[in-house]
C-alpha cells in the first residue's frame, strides 16, 4: 500500500520535531502508518525511513520487534483475549475456546467476512477484572461466553463504531502544543550547560 | 467521541490516600477538577524553593521506587554525573508485569497528578526534557494523558515559564507498541531511541550515568512520580508518618485471582500484611466460596510464590526478601485449593518465554525449553525425567540455589532473595521462578501427572 499521505507527513514532522533525535519518532510514525492503512506497509516503512533518517531495513528491524505492528491486513477488529495468570485462574482458556467456536477461527485467524481477528494476548493490566479482553485496545471486563457473543453481535451490527475505531487507530487524541508554549527539543551535542533555571536559586 | 467509563478495580477504604485521593470524582482527570482539589500546589511550593531543597525533601521522605526494584527516588536522582548535560527524565508507564494494575489507573484517572510529579522531578534534578512512555496497548491512558498535557500546556503548567516562573520544561508523550521487556529501563531507552527494545549490557549502562542518547537519564515509574505532589504539599515528615521508617507512605497493590473482592487498594506501606490484604474486611474479604488458600504470588509474575505460612509477612522488603521472594510491582495473585498448580505455573512461564528478546541464550533457549517441558507435563505427556530436566534448565538460567519460601509441612527452610543469574535482565529468571516455586512447594502434583520412567530407554544399538 501507500506512503504516508500529505496530512500524515505534516503530523509526522510535528512528532519528529519533539525529539532531540529524529529516530526517536520511529515507533510513533509506525503507529501513524498503521492508522492510515490498518497495517504497516513496505512503502510506509521506506517513507518513515526517509523522514527519520534510517534505512527501511532499520525501520523494519525496529517494527518487527513489537507485537502491535502487523505487516499484512488483519480484521477491522482485533480481539485480544488475555491468557496470563489472573485471567487464566478465572476461565480465560475456556473463554478462548468459546471464542474460537463462536467465530469459527483458530487463534491468529480472521473471520471469513474479514471483520474480526482473534488473538491470545498477555496481561493487559486489568487483572482484577478477569477474564478480560481488548477490541482494538478498548477493554471488556469480566467477560462471559454470553457477553462475548453480545460483543460480536454489536461489532457486526456496527453498534460500537462510536467507541471502537477500526484497527490501526490507538489513541484518538494527540499531543498538540502551541508554538509559543513549547521549549523545543535540542540535539544533546548542542547542549553544553545545565538548564538556565538550574542555578541554585528558586525559580519563582 | 464516546466518553469512557472509569477504569474499574480501585476500592477505597478508611485509610490515608496519597495517590488516589481524586479517584472518587467522575471528572478526576480534568484540569478543572485537579485545580479544585489542590492540583499544581506541590509544584508551586517546589518552585518557591531551590532545586537542592526540593531534592532534599524527596530524599528525606525515602520515596521507594514503585516499578519493581524499590530503589529510593531521591538517591537515584543524585547519581547523575556532575557537569554532564543535558539530563533527561523518562517516565516508565509500560506497566505489563503479570498481575500489575496500578499505573494504568493513575494515568487514566489522575493524569495531572503524574504530570505535576514529572515537573517536580525535573526541577529538583535539573532534567531538561521529559519523555512520558505509555504502554502501546493502553489507548485510553494515552488519550487521557494527551488531553491533560494539552490542557496543562495551554494553561501554563508545562512548557515555557511554568506558572510564570523561570522554570521551563517540555513533556513529550511517547507510546510503545507491545513488548513486555521494554519495561526494563535500558530497553525502554533503546525503544525511545527508535530501536528494538532490548536491554543493554550492564555495566556500564546505568541510565543515571549513560542513558537516553548516552546522556544521564532518570527512569522512574508512574506511581513513584505520582507521590511527589502530595509530598511537596505536605512535607517529608507527614509522608514518613505513614508506614514504616524503611517503607514509608502508601503503595498501590492489585489483588487478583481467587479472592472474594479482587481490587486495587492503596495500602499502608511496611505494616499491612498479606493476611490483612487477602482476608481483611476492608480489602479482599477472604478466598472465593470460603475455599482454602493454596498459594499466592506476592509481587508480580516474576516473584517466587508464597503459601499460607507466609501470610503474616508485611509489605516490607527487608522481611519478604529473607522469606524467599520480593514485593516487586505491587501485584498479588491468589490461588485457592482448586488450582491446577502446573497449569497455573505454565501461564506465567509461557508469558516470559514468549517475551524473551533473544539477546542471551539461557533466556532465549531456556525459556522455550521450560515452556515446552511444562506444557507436555500439563498435557499428561511428561515423564518423571522431565521434572529433573526443568531444574537443570533452571540451573542454566540461574546457577545455585534459587529463592523459595519455607514450608514446615515439607520441612523446607527458605532460600532468601535474590538469585544469581546468567542473563542480562530478569526475564530469563522470571520464566523459571514460577516453575521452581511450583515444583518445590507442590512437587506431588507434578509427580501425579507424569509417567514413571526410571531408566531412559535406548532405542537401537550400534553393533
Ligand atoms: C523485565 C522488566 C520489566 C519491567 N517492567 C517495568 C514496568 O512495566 N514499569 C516500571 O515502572 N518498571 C518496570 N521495570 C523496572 C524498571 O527497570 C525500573 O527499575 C523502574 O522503572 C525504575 O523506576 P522506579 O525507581 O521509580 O521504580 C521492569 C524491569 C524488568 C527487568
Ligand atoms: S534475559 Fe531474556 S529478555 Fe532479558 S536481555 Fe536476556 S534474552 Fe533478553
Ligand atoms: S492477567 Fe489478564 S489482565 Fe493481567
Amino acid at each position: 500500500m501507500a506512503r504516508l499521505t500529505e496530512e500524515n507527513v505534516r503530523l509526522a514532522r510535528e512528532i519528529i520535531a519533539r525529539y532531540p533525535r529524529s529516530r526517536s519518532a520511529t515507533i510513533p510514525l509506525l503507529h501513524l502508518a498503521q492508522q492510515q492503512d490498518g497495517y504497516v506497509s513496505n512503502d510506509a516503512m521506506v517513507h518513515i525511513g526517509e523522514l527519520v533518517g534510517a534505512t527501511s531495513a532499520e525501520v523494519f528491524g525496529t517494527a518487527s520487534f513489537y507485537e502491535m505492528f502487523k505487516f499484512e491486513p488483519v480484521g477491522k477488529y482485533l480481539v485480544n483475549i488475555c491468557g496470563t495468570m489472573s485471567c487464566a485462574l478465572l476461565g480465560a482458556d475456556e473463554l478462548i475456546h468459546h471464542a474460537e467456536h463462536a467465530l469459527d477461527v483458530k487463534l491468529g485467524g480472521t473471520t471469513d467476512d474479514g471483520l474480526i481477528t482473534l488473538e491470545r494476548a498477555e496481561c493487559q493490566a486489568a487483572c482484577t477484572e478477569a477474564p478480560c479482553l481488548q477490541v482494538n485496545y478498548r477493554y471488556r471486563f469480566r467477560v462471559t461466553n454470553e457477553s462475548f457473543d453480545q460483543l460480536v453481535d454489536d461489532l457486526r451490527a456496527g453498534r460500537l463504531d462510536g467507541e471502537i475505531p477500526p484497527h490501526g487507530t490507538v489513541a484518538r487524541v494527540r499531543q498538540r502544543v502551541a508554538a509559543d508554549r513549547v521549549v523545543g527539543a535540542v540535539a544533546p551535542a548542542d547542549v553544553a550547560d545545565g538548564p538556565s533555571w538550574f542555578d541554585g536559586k528558586a525559580a519563582l | 467521541m464516546t466518553s469512557y467509563p472509569h477504569a474499574p478495580g480501585f476500592i477505597a477504604g478508611d485509610r490515608p490516600q496519597i495517590v488516589t485521593s481524586r479517584f472518587q470524582y467522575d471528572d478526576s482527570f480534568t484540569l478543572e477538577r485537579y485545580l479544585a482539589t489542590g492540583g499544581y500546589q506541590g509544584l508551586k511550593k517546589a518552585l518557591g524553593r531551590t532545586p537542592t531543597d526540593v531534592h532534599d525533601e524527596v530524599k528525606n521522605a525515602t520515596v521507594l521506587g514503585r516499578g519493581g526494584a524499590g530503589f529510593p527516588a531521591g538517591t537515584k536522582w543524585g547519581l547523575t554525573p556532575q557537569g554532564k548535560w543535558p539530563r533527561y527524565l523518562v517516565v516508565n508507564g509500560d506497566e505489563s508485569e503479570p498481575g500489575t494494575y496500578k499505573d494504568r489507573l493513575l494515568m487514566e484517572r489522575d493524569p495531572h497528578q503524574l504530570i505535576e510529579g514529572c515537573l517536580i522531578a525535573c526541577y529538583a534534578a535539573g532534567l531538561s526534557q521529559c519523555f512520558l512512555y505509555i504502554r502501546g496497548e493502553m489507548a485510553v491512558a494515552q488519550e487521557r494523558v494527551a488531553t491533560a498535557l494539552n490542557e496543562a500546556y495551554a494553561a501554563g503548567y508545562v512548557g515555557k515559564n511554568i506558572m510564570g516562573s523561570r522554570f521551563s520544561v517540555d513533556i513529550v508523550l511517547h507510546w510503545g507498541a507491545g513488548a513486555y521487556v521494554v519495561g526494563e529501563e535500558t530497553a525502554l531507552i533503546e525503544s525511545l531511541e527508535g530501536n528494538r527494545g532490548m536491554p543493554r549490557l550492564k555495566p556500564p549502562y546505568f541510565p543515571a550515568a549513560i542513558g537516553l542518547y548516552g546522556q544521564p537519564t532518570i527512569v522512574n515509574n508512574v506511581e513513584t512520580l505520582a507521590n511527589l505532589p502530595w509530598l511537596l504539599v505536605n512535607g517529608a515528615e507527614a509522608y514518613t508518618a505513614i508506614g514504616t521508617k524503611t517503607s514509608p507512605g502508601t503503595r498501590m497493590v492489585a489483588v487478583s485471582g481467587h479472592v472474594k473482592r479482587p481490587g486495587v487498594y492503596e495500602i499502608i506501606n511496611g505494616t499491612t500484611t498479606f493476611r490483612d490484604l487477602l482476608y481483611g474486611d476492608e480489602f479482599c474479604q477472604g478466598i472465593r466460596n470460603d475455599n482454602q488458600l493454596k498459594a499466592f504470588v506476592p509481587g508480580g509474575g516474576s516473584a517466587p510464590w508464597f503459601t499460607p505460612e507466609q501470610l503474616d509477612l508485611p509489605f516490607e522488603a527487608s522481611q519478604v526478601g529473607p522469606a524467599g521472594s520480593m514485593l516487586g510491582s505491587g501485584a498479588v495473585m491468589v490461588m485457592d485449593h482448586t488450582t491446577d498448580i502446573p497449569r497455573a505455573a505454565l501461564t506465567l512461564t509461557r508469558f516470559y518465554a514468549h517475551e524473551s528478546c533473544g539477546k542471551c541464550t539461557p533466556c532465549r533457549e531456556g525459556g522455550t525449553w521450560l515452556e515446552r517441558i511444562l506444557s507436555r507435563i500439563v498435557d499428561g505427556k511428561g515423564t518423571d525425567a522431565d521434572l529433573d530436566q526443568l531444574l537443570e534448565v533452571g540451573e542454566s538460567i540461574c546457577p545455585g540455589a534459587f529463592p523459595h519460601a519455607s514450608s514446615s509441612e515439607l520441612g523446607l527452610s527458605a532460600v532468601p532473595f535474590p538469585y544469581r543469574m546468567n542473563t542480562i535482565c530478569f526475564v530469563g529468571p522470571s520464566a523459571y521462578a514460577p516453575v521452581h516455586s511450583a515444583l518445590t512447594l507442590f512437587r506431588s502434583e507434578f509427580e501425579a501427572r507424569v509417567t514413571k520412567r526410571t531408566r531412559i530407554p535406548v532405542s537401537g544399538s550400534v553393533s
